[in-house]
């Protein structure tokens, strides 16, 4: 256990400087935490293929649903069969890209003080969230893309409408609407510092989130003041709005619109999240950290 | 505040506890009207540690070390007083402060779970912004001292409590923290291992001239590893100083032992006759080969002589107090609640 001293005291290297704000740091810690949740991702791939096959059955029993009540030649608010399948098959797309299942995590790591480690890190914890839900993203899109295609061309999807112009134009727009979800479910995951059981309440959120967002139906189906209730709320601009520019029905103006929108929503998301996190971690304290 | 490494001043921290009675009728009672009490888990507490000083901080459970270290470690919020650790104020937090210190916790793991140990290593590496020779340099240098070896390439789900607290320890330790807070580091370990650890801690410490805060129910590692204690009790500190000093204190006797030729030669009453003065109102204990005896330390050269010269002895033991005991002693103080009826500190609250 002994070995002859290589360091004296006054040969301790000196620290980084962590005050001051390096691209470069950020960068290298992003590689390395990118890395051990790729790793972590996939020493539990089977988990991640139960999560993906869960993610395809809503969408499955959405189509099935719209399909029978709009008929094979009918229309349902703008949506004849065929577009019905490519839109859920679209928004379980979006839904994978932007979800975050922290608020469930969070609880966890509030009752069992496993925050703590992350607490003690030069380095903000939400960038460990960051990383781990790209990480899964990007594993996930192994199974979601080819069930995303498999959809279409099963229940004979719609494609009309569709350009490549219209699919670049939805990537801003999904990074937009990720960045807003991430940003919204995430203050939504700190209410676990008040509440010691959230579960109610991330089950509450995700029916609201899920109705208003346009996963259980595009917002065209909905009556007027039910649609208009949902545009004045983030949900719609995290989902649809993606899975609209890229079918074709949200063109032009209408998506610089949504992209504004967008980054109002993600400022006042930005605001809140600093100010509900500087009080989360003083309220740690109370909990016991 | 002073260049001390460490600096505290009255700090405390007072935690706010739902309270009810036990019963269906108390729980629903509750959702109406919930009452709470303010607890004080550290009660304005002061003391500094200099630079490369390891001091050990003693307390029974629930007297505040575990609280007073995470404070310190920037985890909690004092509800009042301050405190400096290498200038910086814990609790704001600060990346450069986060960046010279760690806290290792022998109930709670810092390593990634499902990865390999060298996976945690190398995110450790990205965190703490450690260069690549660095990183391999004390890696290299960790390994050899904790005989990592194998462990590095198993996931930390996979290894016992012993290998995980080594494979803590060097993961915690590759940033090179300037301060070092150990809460119960060698918890649950063997006894061999508890030793490997402390030896690792002592050679840290003499490498790098780090401050060592150090919480441990296994008073070896104290004796070990720490010239002075801190000891706390119901919040308060109640000593501050070296080890030594503290037993001298506590337990100002010494046991004597003797083994004799004829074990019953001398009677109870002849023993204490040959004591002597208020010596022979020392506890005496009779054992299957002679006697024990405890005197104030003063009179044990005195005291060790006679036994010597009146007795047919064989063998003697001279010897302190055992730690544990003297720390068992320190304890029994009653509680600042018990000794003044219910606390002046404790409120009912009503929400």
């Amino acid at each position: 256990m002994t070995a002859p001293s290589r360091t004296r005291p006054d040969q301790l290297e000196p620290a980084p400087d962590f005050s001051r704000f390096s691209w470069r740091a950020l960068r290298q810690y992003y590689r390395g935490e990118f890395a051990a949740s790729v790793a972590v991702n996939v020493a539990y791939r089977g988990s991640v293929g139960i999560w993906v096959v869960t993610s395809v059955i809503q969408p499955i029993v959405m189509i099935v649903v719209w399909r029978t009540v709009a008929g094979p030649t009918g229309m349902v608010g703008g949506y004849t069969a065929g577009r019905f399948v490519t839109y859920f098959a679209i928004m379980m797309l979006v839904n994978h890209l932007t979800f975050i299942w922290l608020m469930w995590e969070f609880e966890w790591r509030v009752r069992e003080g496993t925050f703590s480690p992350l607490l003690l890190r030069p380095i903000h914890p939400i960038h460990k969230d960051i990383s781990d839900n790209v990480a899964y993203k990007m594993i996930g899109l192994i199974g979601i893309l080819p069930a995303m295609v498999i959809l279409i061309v099963a229940f004979r999807g719609d494609l009309s409408g569709m350009d490549p112009l219209q699919l670049v134009a939805s990537v801003p727009a999904l990074v937009g609407g990720a960045v807003l979800r991430f940003m919204i479910e995430w203050v939504l995951a700190l209410s676990a510092f008040w509440l010691t059981k959230t579960t109610a309440l991330n089950n509450f959120y995700m029916s609201v989130q899920t109705f208003l967002s346009g996963g259980f139906a595009p917002l065209t189906v909905f009556p007027p003041l039910i649609a208009a209730i949902a545009n004045w709320s983030p949900f719609p601009w995290t989902q649809a709005f993606v899975a609209n520019i890229a079918m074709g029905r949200t063109t032009g103006a209408s998506i610089l619109y949504g992209y504004g929108v967008q980054a109002v929503w993600v400022a006042a998301a930005f605001g809140l999240l600093r100010l509900v996190w500087s009080r989360a971690v003083r309220r740690y304290s109370a909990v016991g950290a | 505040m002073s260049g001390a490494a460490v600096q505290v001043e009255q700090l405390q921290k007072t935690y706010v506890v739902p309270e009810r009675d036990a019963g269906i009728k108390a729980a629903m009672m509750s959702l109406v009207r919930r009452r709470t009490r303010s607890v004080a888990a550290v009660r304005e507490i002061s003391f500094a540690v200099e630079a490369g000083e390891v001091v050990g901080f003693l307390g029974p459970n629930g007297a505040g070390k575990t609280t007073t270290l995470k404070m310190l470690a920037g985890l909690l919020h004092p509800t009042s007083g301050r405190a400096e650790v290498l200038g910086y104020t814990p609790w704001r937090r600060d990346r450069d402060y986060l960046g010279r210190m760690a806290l290792i916790m022998g109930q709670r793991s810092q390593l990634q779970w499902d990865i390999p140990v060298v996976d945690s290593y190398r995110l450790n590496k990205a965190v703490f912004q450690i260069g690549d020779a660095d990183f391999a340099a004390r890696l290299g240098e960790l390994t050899d001292l904790l005989e990592l070896g194998e462990l590095l390439r198993k996931p930390a789900r996979n290894l016992s409590l012993g290998e995980r607290m080594k494979c803590e320890f060097a993961g915690s330790l590759l940033h090179r923290p300037q301060v070092l807070f150990l809460d119960e580091p060698t918890i649950g370990l063997d006894v061999a291992m508890q030793r490997r650890i402390r030896s690792f801690v002592a050679e840290y410490n003499r490498r790098t001239g780090a401050v060592v805060m150090l919480t441990s129910h296994y008073m070896a590692d104290v004796e070990a590893l720490c010239k002075r204690v801190i000891v706390i009790h119901h919040g308060t500190l109640l000593f501050d100083g070296p080890l030594t000093e503290l037993v001298r204190t506590v337990a100002p006797d010494k046991t004597i032992t003797v083994e004799l030729s004829e074990p019953n030669t001398a009677s109870r009453a002849e023993l204490a006759t040959l004591l002597g003065g208020r010596v022979a109102e020392a506890p005496i204990e009779e054992t299957d080969t002679g006697w024990r005896v405890k005197v104030p330390a003063a009179d044990t050269p005195a005291v060790a002589a006679r036994l010597l010269t009146g007795l047919p002895v064989t063998d003697v033991t001279i010897e302190d107090e055992p730690i544990e005991a003297v720390i068992e002693k320190v304890f029994a103080v009653p509680a600042h609640d018990e000794a003044h009826g219910r606390a002046s500190d404790e409120a009912e609250v009503r929400r």
